[in-house]
């Protein structure tokens, strides 16, 4: 199992992946807002995505497991 | 008014602390857990704790700030900018709460803050608007079909938009395919409004906004413009007063277009009309800001006036205390904003700054939010000073520019102070001919 983490504190805007998505390495998966600045999280490694924990609005923290693969 | 409440943090928490330490009146402060140790926090004459560091449990969480206000018994709320200073229903339930909000009418703050509404607004008082669509689109045939008759570039803008945030530059059809709906999805998720329009996107063009001034008994003056085209992600970098760039005739035409816009929405307290100006001068109303702006000391600088004081007074059912041939500008100030950030790629940088110093001197004024030992955390946004410089002439004001930063001392975090020596040092700078673009292309130039 892989984890894709939260690389600062911030707002999900917008989530790029679904349960099930092959993802490539280097893929946008999600987008965070933290100090008024857009930023993208990309998957460190390619997978198949086993889960998505976070929704839309949702705050996270630094280091806040976003998405899981498998 | 004898105790006001401040809705907001940092920098201007402690700007308008200033101003009613002058006037006698007396400060509640609001800290998220994060602020705590906050140079506004214990400046303030009392603080109370708002909840946990995410905005939605602390600045923008409208009711635990009116019960603060009222177990306070304070008089007024003076919101700032950002938060919820444009926040109708917040200043609405101030109201029924029998509380002062210091800004202007609850109408008024809604009927600017949808930019479609205003848009409509200022069409119907005769002030030119950039050539877009005045109804919202529904879906991407509609989005589409608008932007061929307008023309590309064109921008796809969020109606609740505001602050650089919620709006994507489209150069051609598949950019906008591509935009379409991730910008109503963060419209929806930001403002709360899946509400999207369309403008043209006005090439070389620089965002100049007039600072205007309205009191309850219906008089109207303009302070001025600044000029703030010096962006990056439509968010400033750089403000200046006056304009280096318009013509006499043209400056006199924004100030007029600008009291129209504000007598159009009978405007009180203090407000700011933004325009866009094309390379031949021609001006479009691009969205009014019911609040004070960060970047007002410029325009304190060139007029010697209080901007905070005269909110205040106009708040309290005050006359303005001048009249507008009473109202004079002398000099050159401009705004560089300092922030917690890499100066290339712009990402913020939160972390402790371990140093920050600077020599204080004629002309030179910075209002800071952050001191040396205190954190930038990753809640709010990365501002952490205004530093403004004034000169009589513009070329004074760069140089007393210059020498400061030259100066300064700021360790532990990334800061853009960097950029802000290479904009001082930049030939169209310095020249003042540069517009909108001048980061974008300034970037490009790096890579």
């Amino acid at each position: 199992m892989k984890e894709i983490t939260a690389s600062m504190a911030g707002t999900v805007l917008n989530i790029m992946a679904t349960t099930g998505d092959d993802v490539t390495e280097g893929q946008e998966v999600l987008m965070l807002e933290s100090m008024k600045m857009e930023i993208p999280v990309e998957a460190s490694v390619a997978g198949k995505v086993a889960e998505v924990r976070v929704s839309i609005g949702d705050f996270v923290n630094e280091g806040d497991i976003l998405i899981t693969l498998e | 008014m004898q105790k006001i409440l401040i809705a907001n943090r940092g920098e201007i928490a402690l700007r308008i602390i200033r101003t009613c330490r002058e006037m006698g009146v007396t400060t509640v402060a609001i800290y998220s857990d994060a602020d705590k140790e906050m140079a506004y926090v214990r400046e303030a004459d009392s603080s109370v704790r708002i909840g946990e560091p995410p905005v939605q449990k602390s600045y923008l969480n409208a009711d635990a700030i009116l019960d603060i206000a009222k177990a306070e018994n304070v008089d007024g709320i003076h919101p700032g900018y950002g938060f919820l200073s444009e926040n109708a229903e917040f200043a609405r339930k101030a109201a029924e709460e029998g509380l002062v909000f210091i800004g202007p009418s609850p109408k008024t703050i809604e009927q600017m803050g949808d930019k479609i509404v205003s848009r409509q607004t200022m069409e119907q008082a005769g002030v030119p608007v950039v050539p877009g669509n005045s109804n919202g689109i529904d879906n991407i045939e509609e989005a589409c079909s608008l932007a061929d008759s307008i023309g590309y570039p064109i921008m796809l803008k969020a109606s609740g938009g505001g602050g650089g945030i919620g709006m994507v530059r489209c150069e051609n059809k598949q950019e906008l395919l591509k935009s379409f709906e991730s910008t109503k999805t963060r419209a929806k998720t930001y403002f709360g409004s899946d509400k999207v329009f369309i403008e043209k996107y006005i090439q070389n063009a620089r965002h100049i906004e007039v600072q205007v001034f309205g009191d309850s008994y219906g008089n109207l003056v303009h302070l001025y413009e600044r000029d703030c085209s010096i962006q990056r992600r439509h968010q400033k970098v750089v403000e200046e007063a006056p304009s280096p760039f318009l013509s006499e005739e043209a400056r006199e035409r924004l100030y007029d277009l600008a009291l129209k816009a504000a007598k159009a929405v009978s405007y009180i307290n203090a407000g700011t009309i933004e325009f866009i100006v094309d390379e031949n001068e021609n001006v479009y109303f691009l969205e009014m800001n019911t609040r004070l702006q960060v970047e007002h000391p410029v325009t304190e600088a060139i007029t010697g006036l209080d901007l905070v004081k005269w909110q205040i007074l106009v708040a309290r059912g005050e006359k303005l205390p001048l009249l507008q041939q009473e109202i004079q500008n002398q000099g050159n100030a401009v705004e560089f904003r300092l922030y917690a950030e890499d100066p290339v790629t712009f990402m913020p940088s939160p972390g402790k700054i371990t140093l920050f110093d600077w020599e204080p001197g004629h002309g030179v004024r910075v209002d800071y939010g952050y001191e040396e030992g205190s954190s930038v955390t990753p809640f709010y946004d990365p501002m952490i000073a205004k530093c403004i410089f004034y000169g009589s002439t513009r070329v004074e004001a760069l140089a007393i520019s210059k020498k400061f930063f030259a100066d300064m001392k700021i360790e532990g975090i990334k800061t853009n102070a960097p950029l802000l020596k290479e904009i001082i040092e930049d030939e169209n700078f310095q020249s003042g001919r540069y517009t909108t673009s001048f980061l974008t292309e300034w970037i490009a130039a790096k890579k």
